[in-house]
């Protein structure tokens, strides 16, 4: 019996908590054990347990987490409900966060855009990875769900070179359809670019208006001055011993959490409907919901537009609020989708709760942990200057002297993580295929079909009292 | 039984004429026998055709699974199709409900063409079908399962899903749909089961549970591909009373697959014999059960 399934026993004895309660209790629970261990490893750390260090690197992990926990959330709509087997991911952020910067970088910039406001730059973006979804998926959706896999990973990486190509670097749309209306042109030039290999500036992103809060010239803080609000909180922070940055990072990341419940409420909601309960049908066995009288291309080309759309906002949130944005970016890269399948997997493909803590174990544990663990040796150890090759780390181990070994690991820790990820997918595929959470039976459903004592729900309006929905 | 409740929200055309569905239903066919009161109810001694399957060809590659099949299925009968393995039953099964696209021929319910249609429209229309190894929505629950039957669900649109103000018609939808569903489930006898998932079920109660979902979904014309097989006889014997209760009360026409001949003898009042992809012969039981052809090529001469 594994760890996880005593864990699921525990909780039977919390059977008269309200559901959502319990999953708020739990995702709690993993992030204060989270941060209980980041703490630790700040205090033992090179740089010293202060508050300051500690509140930056929470911070630092809180923001992974939400970012793949939003991320999460998207792909389980595909994959975990529907059964949608999109392994593009990476190149439907790519989308959100070109659309978003063409449409938001104004006329000036280099490359320049169409200088609208931010709003409209993120619905654009939304929009555009919708409907790159839905024309990557009509035809694949038609198709057996292997299909849908390779369109997707191959969509993923045209996307990637496309946006790396000189040819889109600048552009001028409409630059040879001249017509005139009474002397007016009525298509005039637009110039527009994505900077191809040299990347785009985004002036106008998600970070601003949260800036904004501190400062009157949120886009160069340096050149104004801190607003009211920002006196007071940086103010108090700074005296606190938490450098500037890290505070205006974590609002930041405070709006990142509220995105966060923000999907998951309505992945929840699309989970528990006659909607979801069509999708979850597709996922098992889609002859079936034929047969039913479901017509399932509707609701597949439906909700892989509808995660497309959130994986464009994901992206926005992640790669644009840096302000700048090239194609080499990590955050486009095939390995990126991998990633998000990894965390999806260990919460449990399926499980909207699942989804948050995979995000959550993923950053912290398997992508930020790593880090923080080879710094920590380094500095313990005092391992010193890192080998040059294997050959260099390996030798000293004949002698019995394992410190340039263990430097060569923390020196290389960046690619050790593959190693330690695909350990943990060999160790889930064999003891825990479902994940975490994977198995629990969460009902698609808008109110509760069977009472807790397995019996058919007498009092109808009872029943749902308890729920608190609507 | 409430399960026709769902149709008047039904988007498939009737709209707004209430008459033919829902609890306007004639439903006192009860009593007295049942060949006599469908065909009364219809209007002409011999009841009008549900089905009509024309020349019905499909090819495999070089096989010829189905090779000119033509046959009629009475409305509100209960028609039993028989034939040795790989005489094109489940294939005509297939083409008829739109899993399989005919190379040839026609297939005609209540009147409309629907060669060709997709099997979503085709059940939309009341013609739904079971599979001959039960397939289950293995990790969904038993009331999910059946809850997913019903037509024309105001919820299986996005944004009645999740959009708040229009969620609560989705409510209280769902509240009358979980009404039906655990009668259904009662009636089937498998309420205990009601939280499991249904991958967790046992063969028969597979079978079962795939016969209580495409109920669910409020069909006139059901095709059964071998329902009873790995069923009790306890529980054979009630599948068969509530199929035939079925018929009288709501005028359902069943088209049946099935090995067991004395089930068929018994219960179905035309049988059609399929042989190497065509109708090898049709007819009463009787006339079928000395039929020197049907003899040679599948029931051998025990019977």
């Amino acid at each position: 019996m594994s760890a996880a399934d005593t864990l699921a026993d525990r909780f039977d004895r919390f059977e008269d908590t309200p559901r959502w309660l319990l999953d708020v209790g739990l995702i709690a629970a993993t992030m204060g054990s989270i941060y209980l261990l980041f703490t630790i490893f700040t205090f033992v750390g090179p740089a010293g347990g202060t508050f300051g260090t500690v509140v930056a690197n929470l911070q630092t992990i809180t923001f992974w987490t939400a970012l793949y926990a939003m991320m999460v959330l998207a792909l389980n709509l595909h994959w975990g409900y529907t059964g949608l087997f999109n392994i593009g991911v990476a190149g439907f952020m790519a989308i959100g966060v070109y659309a978003f910067a063409v449409l938001t970088v104004p006329p000036t910039g280099s490359p320049p855009g169409l200088g609208l406001p931010l709003w409209v730059g993120i619905i654009g973006g939304m929009l555009a990875a919708a409907l790159v979804g839905a024309v990557t998926a009509l035809p694949a959706l038609r198709l057996r769900a292997d299909y849908l896999a390779i369109v997707t990973v191959a969509l993923s990486e045209i996307i990637r070179l496309t946006l790396l190509s000189t040819k889109f670097e600048s552009f001028t749309l409409f630059a040879n359809l001249d017509y005139e209306v009474r002397g007016v042109e009525i298509l005039p030039d637009v110039a527009l670019g994505t900077g191809a290999g040299r990347g785009m500036n985004i002036p106008v992103n998600p970070s601003i208006p949260v800036k904004s809060i501190f400062y009157t010239n949120p886009s160069n803080p340096a050149a104004g001055e801190r607003t009211a609000v920002g006196e007071v909180v940086l103010g108090a922070f700074v005296n606190a011993g938490v450098r500037e940055t890290v505070v205006v990072s974590l609002a930041y990341t405070l709006l990142l959490i509220g995105v966060v419940a923000l999907f998951y409420w309505l992945l929840v909601r699309v989970g528990n409907s006659p909607f979801g309960r069509v999708l979850k049908a597709i996922r098992e066995d889609e002859l079936v919901a034929n047969s039913l009288g479901k017509d399932t291309r509707m609701f597949k080309i439906k909700v892989f537009m509808l995660g497309c759309a959130l994986m464009g906002l994901g992206g926005i949130l992640w790669e644009a609020q840096r302000g700048f944005t090239d194609p080499t970016s990590t955050t486009f890269r095939p390995i990126q989708t991998f990633y998000i399948f990894v965390a999806l997997i260990i919460g449990g493909a399926g499980s909207n709760t699942g989804s948050v803590l995979g995000g959550a174990l993923f950053a912290s544990l398997l992508f930020q942990g790593p880090l923080f663990v080879s710094r920590i040796l380094s500095h313990l150890l005092n391992l010193g200057d890192t080998p040059s090759s294997f050959a260099a780390a390996i030798g000293p181990v004949f002698a019995l002297e394992v410190g340039p070994l263990l430097a060569y690991a923390a020196g290389n820790i960046e690619e050790l993580r593959f190693v330690l990820l695909g350990v943990v997918l060999v160790y889930l595929m064999q003891n825990r295929p479902q994940g975490l959470l994977g198995h629990r039976k969460e009902v698609a459903a808008s109110v509760p079909l069977i009472d807790r004592d397995g019996n058919r729900p007498r009092d109808a309006a009872a029943a749902d009292g308890g729920e608190g929905d609507e | 039984m409430g399960v026709r409740a769902m149709s008047d929200t039904s988007p498939a055309g009737e709209g707004g004429e209430p008459a033919t569905t829902g609890e306007d239903r004639p439903t006192e066919a009860t009593g007295d026998g049942t060949a006599e009161t469908t065909a009364g109810e219809a209007g002409e001694s011999p009841g009008p055709s549900e089905l009509v399957v024309e020349d019905l060809v499909k090819r495999f590659g070089g096989v010829t699974a189905v090779d000119g099949a033509t046959f009629e299925v009475e409305e509100g009968s209960l028609t039993g199709l028989i034939g040795p393995n790989g005489a094109g039953k489940s294939t005509t099964f297939n083409c008829i409900t739109g899993v399989h696209e005919p190379d040839g021929g026609s297939v005609t319910f209540r009147g409309e063409e629907i060669t060709g249609l997709r099997t979503a429209r085709i059940a939309n229309r009341g013609l739904v079908r079971t599979f001959q190894i039960a397939r289950e929505l293995e990790e969904m629950t038993v009331l999910e399962n059946l809850m997913l039957s019903p037509q024309g669900q105001v919820g299986e649109t996005l944004s009645h899903a999740v959009l708040p103000g229009l969620r609560g018609r989705v409510r209280d939808q769902e509240r009358d749909l979980r009404e039906e569903v655990w009668e259904t489930l009662e009636l089937f006898e498998i309420d205990h089961l009601a939280g499991e998932h249904a991958g967790n079920l046992s063969g028969g109660q597979r079978k079962l549970l795939e016969l209580a979902r495409a109920l669910m979904t409020d069909p006139d014309l059901l095709l059964l591909d071998e329902p009873f097989a790995g069923v009790n006889p306890t529980l054979e014997e009630k599948l068969l009373d509530r199929i035939h209760g079925l018929r009288e009360s709501e005028n359902l026409t069943f088209l049946l697959v099935e090995h067991d001949m004395d089930l068929i003898m018994d219960n179905c009042e035309h049988v059609i014999v399929m042989h190497q992809g065509s109708v090898l012969a049709e007819g009463p039981p009787e006339a079928i059960r000395n039929n020197e052809r049907v003899i040679d090529a599948y029931l051998g001469d025990e019977l």
